[in-house]
């Protein structure tokens, strides 16, 4: 029988990242995030490969990541909500030097305290949260087994591309604990040390620049680099789409609940499917273009407000019409209660 | 000695000299710091094992300034960065520069809890009393009746506080190793002896080493050069010239 580890999203995010050869973390606590932070200490203590501070706030944890990085290290850190605010200002520094920064989001509802479930408030700022134009690489996972797979494999993505990269997930997905299959990523690629230690050849890295015509030059490159990359890391699941006339879409823990309400809905002779988007960005245009035109309806389901819904019409507006966004902002969706709620719509 | 001051009329060997003539204004006291921090680089013969980070601001003007590894941080992060940086490449000295903006105001945090920890870099924060990039407002370090663009009847103590004393602060929370002055680019031969033990400490006792400079900005002080060096004189009885070693015994 396959061997099953009983553990949470958080843990198997720590075991992830291990697995995935990251040497260094810093960060601050922050629910629901923090036992990252807690179960990468326990490791970093049991190996001394391993490095770690707990800085005195989200944006010296972002800075000191692009420290480590700079040494060559595969380095992170875990964050939510206002502590996600704040990594802005270190991301945005790393989408401008290109540098392969890997934060895990677990993403809560809002600034407020007790609000640490279900949310996917999140998307906007993980993708589009610097004060350039926003050149990352955001994934989504949907199980306990997923965020172990994608904790390897961001940080071989981010040095590849040399793009930050990231990985949402949730209150709901990193707090609960499951048997979890553990799959190692087969493509790891390397770390290399940034600031090489040239004496002849220096490293001089720098986002401050003598005019807006050479800045605009490194972002057309940038832009360019993004844009060559979409085809090979933009990924999707289907789940008995292929023949659906209703196509839900939908990401992360929502996406759980969809897959089961996909059976609900298909034993009771509802032609349902399900497209879930594995990367928010560059998201998977191609595949929800050839699904969603096929359907009947298209519904859009999420725990936000127009964040999911605006990514997917933006990319595929042939669909807008037909589509039924359903938004809970702030809370989760059980299997039954998306199969009725598609149920009400057809 | 001798033969450093010397050398004030040579160039630091670790310089870019790609880079020069300098994007600093005539008379700007952070590229007569640059300059004698070169010469100490190359005394200690450290080139080859240097890494500077640096702040956005006038600092952010050095981004390739010497022959070693430099990277721009954000504003008040160079010191997050070198932590970071240090902590993964224990073998390298690292430094951070700055501007008083980003060591007392944006990044004070930072600096505090990186000398709090004993982090093993060597901080320099350069005072001139204002933030002079964006075009000389009002900064922690401004003096009591100083004008600038966002105190223009001059700074208020009872709204916007006294001169900030940085490494006086920083005294009360760091490890009795770290290494803690002022210097003032009037007097060289004594800033280089600064330069040297911030870097040395950080060498030999693995030890949070910092050193605020005094640094004239006649841009936007609107001084000649007579005027500029008076108002330093005045910003060293502000701001006393010295070591400031927690073991005074």
């Amino acid at each position: 029988m396959e061997k099953l580890s009983y553990i949470t999203g958080n843990e198997a995010a720590v075991l992830g990242a291990i697995e995935g050869d990251a040497e260094s973390f810093f960060g601050y606590p922050i629910t629901p995030a923090t036992e990252i932070l807690e179960g990468w200490i326990r490791k970093a203590e049991e190996n001394k490969n391993l490095n770690y501070l707990q800085t005195e706030d989200e944006i010296a944890a972002g800075f000191a990541v692009i420290g480590a990085l700079l040494a060559g290290k595969k380095a992170f850190t875990a964050t939510a909500g206002i502590g996600h605010v704040l990594m802005q200002d270190p991301i945005s520094m790393a989408e401008n030097e290109r540098l392969p920064f890997v934060g895990i989001i677990a993403q809560r509802g809002g600034p407020s305290t007790g609000t640490v479930i279900y949310s996917q408030q999140e998307l906007n700022l993980a993708s589009y949260g610097g004060n350039g134009d926003g050149l990352r690489i955001v994934y989504s996972a949907s199980s306990v087994s997923e965020v172990y797979y994608l904790s390897q494999k961001v940080f071989s993505i981010a040095w590849k591309y040399r793009f930050p990269t990231f990985l949402l997930t949730d209150g709901y997905l990193a707090k609960q604990r499951v048997n979890t299959k553990l799959e190692k990523y087969l493509k790891p690629f390397p770390s290399s040390k940034i600031l090489r230690e040239m004496k002849d050849k220096p490293t001089h890295l720098r986002n401050c620049y003598g005019s807006e015509i050479e800045f605009a030059n490194i972002l057309k490159r940038n832009i360019a680099d993004y844009k060559s990359l979409i085809n090979k890391v933009a990924e999707s699941e289907s789940y008995k789409a292929s023949d659906s006339k209703y196509l839900i879409i939908a990401h992360g823990s929502v996406a759980s609940a969809a897959k089961d309400s996909v059976d609900i809905l298909r034993n009771s002779n509802v032609k349902a499917g399900l497209l879930r988007p594995i990367t928010i960005r560059p998201l998977d245009s191609r595949n929800i273009r050839r699904l969603a035109l096929k359907a009947e309806k298209v519904f859009i389901i999420e725990s936000a407000f127009e964040q999911f819904a605006r990514m997917i019409i933006f990319k595929v507006p042939e669909i807008a019409n037909k589509t039924v966004k359903i938004y809970k902002p702030a809370e989760g969706f059980t299997p039954d209660e998306i199969a009725s709620l598609v149920n009400e719509k057809i | 000695m001798t033969k450093t001051i010397d050398k004030n009329f040579s160039m630091p060997k670790c310089f870019n000299e790609r880079s020069k003539p300098s994007l600093y204004c005539p008379g700007c006291g952070q590229s007569i710091f640059l300059k004698h921090l070169g010469f100490i680089i190359d005394d200690l013969e450290i080139q080859g094992k240097t890494t500077l980070g640096i702040d956005i601001g006038c600092s952010l003007l050095a981004w390739n300034f010497f022959n070693f590894d430099i990277v721009q941080t954000h504003h008040g992060r160079s010191v997050p960065v070198a932590v970071g940086y240090k902590l993964s490449n224990k073998r390298r000295i690292v430094m951070s520069i700055m501007g008083d903006g980003g060591g007392y105001a944006i990044g004070l945090q930072s600096l505090l809890h990186a000398a709090f920890r004993n982090n093993p870099i060597s901080v320099f924060v350069l005072n001139n009393t204002g933030y002079s990039m964006t075009g000389g407002q009002m900064a922690p370090t401004s003096i009591p009746g100083e004008i600038t663009t966002t105190s223009p009847s001059g700074k208020d103590p009872k709204n916007s506080g006294k001169a900030f004393h940085g490494p006086e602060l920083i005294k009360q929370i760091s490890d009795n190793s770290a290494y803690i002055a002022r210097a003032s680019v009037s007097n060289p031969i004594m800033l280089q002896k600064m330069i040297k033990k911030t870097l040395e400490n950080q060498i030999k006792n693995n030890s949070f080493s910092f050193l605020e400079v005094l640094t004239p900005c006649p841009t936007n002080w609107k001084t000649t050069a007579s005027e500029s060096f008076n108002f330093l004189s005045k910003m060293e009885k502000e701001f006393p010239i010295g070591e400031m070693t927690k073991n005074e015994k």
